[in-house]
């Protein structure tokens, strides 16, 4: 279970740690704590799995990347196999099993628009892949993945 | 616009963080660079958008938030901004897209939408309909979650 400590330190560590030597003496500041009690806590935070990554998230448009939203209309007994396929390819991060007609659904991040094209041709081509739509994104009014706890 | 430093340090500071005293000091050694010059990049690259975050990115449905909806939406274009803001500021929308549509799906507006349960779900997703006038929607659940990742940036096999 969640202390409220943690909870605070989940809330804080979210938003942001800071570009200094010791970033976690900052987090510690804040929360009227100590930097091994800090590091002792998130460390067993991400052993328990509530913390997915710690790091630096770019931004792939500011990177020169390109992306897109990919719909994929597959045949049922196909899906594990097409969705494997699929995983296979580095620039796909997120690669859901959805309700509907459209039973795939990933994301896919290239260097340019030529190995996308690729790599969708090379998806369309698979068995049991019966119809694809790329969707790339036309403007972004949100990109936040940080939890009020 | 990146040198080759630049480009060497993405690469690297798509690692994880260590919970460790020093983070980024192993990072600058593994670079061959100073701290200091490591820490005044990452300050330019936060600057200018380029890191969009730093810090920790949670597993949502081990913090509580089990059901998760893709929700897609039908606007006219002329109000595409205006809901696509009005959506965003919504605290359990965590994403929200402007994308291109298809004659035989026209969803041009998507935003993740996270909740505790599905009734919480579509509880929300109704009340934003009623807020928005906007009445075409489709929320999209997910079953199976094949892969979640971050994305790895100018690394060999990224390209």
């Amino acid at each position: 279970m969640l202390t409220d400590f943690d909870r605070q330190l989940l809330n804080l560590a979210q938003t942001g740690l800071a570009l200094s030597p010791r970033p976690y003496v900052e987090l510690a500041r804040k929360l009227n704590s100590d930097e091994q009690t800090v590091i002792a806590r998130l460390a067993w935070l991400k052993e328990q799995g509530y913390i997915r990554h710690i790091g630096a998230f770019f931004d792939s448009t500011q990177l020169g990347y390109i992306g897109t939203l990919v719909a994929v209309k597959v045949r049922p007994e196909c899906l594990e196999k097409v969705a494997q396929s699929i995983n296979s390819y580095p620039g796909v991060t997120h690669n859901y099993e959805r309700e509907g007609e459209y039973n795939l659904w990933f994301t896919l991040l290239t260097p340019n628009l030529t190995s996308q094209q690729q790599a969708l041709a090379t998806v369309r081509e698979l068995d049991g892949v019966e119809k694809l739509l790329s969707m790339p994104a036309t403007k972004k009014y949100k990109v936040n993945v940080s939890f009020k706890l | 616009m990146f040198d080759s430093l630049d480009t060497a340090i993405i690469a690297a500071m798509q690692v994880e963080l260590t919970l460790t005293e020093e983070p980024y000091q192993k990072i600058a050694q593994s670079l061959g660079i100073s701290q200091e010059e490591l820490l005044t990049r990452l300050q330019g690259y936060r600057n200018d958008g380029k890191i969009r975050k730093l810090g920790a990115v949670l597993r949502h449905r081990k913090v509580g938030f089990s059901a998760n909806a893709l929700c897609a939406w039908i606007i006219p274009m002329e109000r595409l901004d205006e809901v696509g803001i009005r959506l965003a500021a919504e605290p359990y929308i965590s994403h929200c897209y402007a994308r291109e549509s298809h004659p035989d799906w026209p969803y041009n507006l998507y935003t993740m939408l996270h909740a505790h349960s599905r009734a919480e779900c579509e509880a929300s997703a109704q009340e934003l309909s009623r807020l928005t006038g906007i009445t075409d929607y489709v929320l999209l659940y997910s079953h199976k979650e094949w892969k979640k990742t971050s994305m790895r940036y100018f690394s060999e096999n990224g390209r």
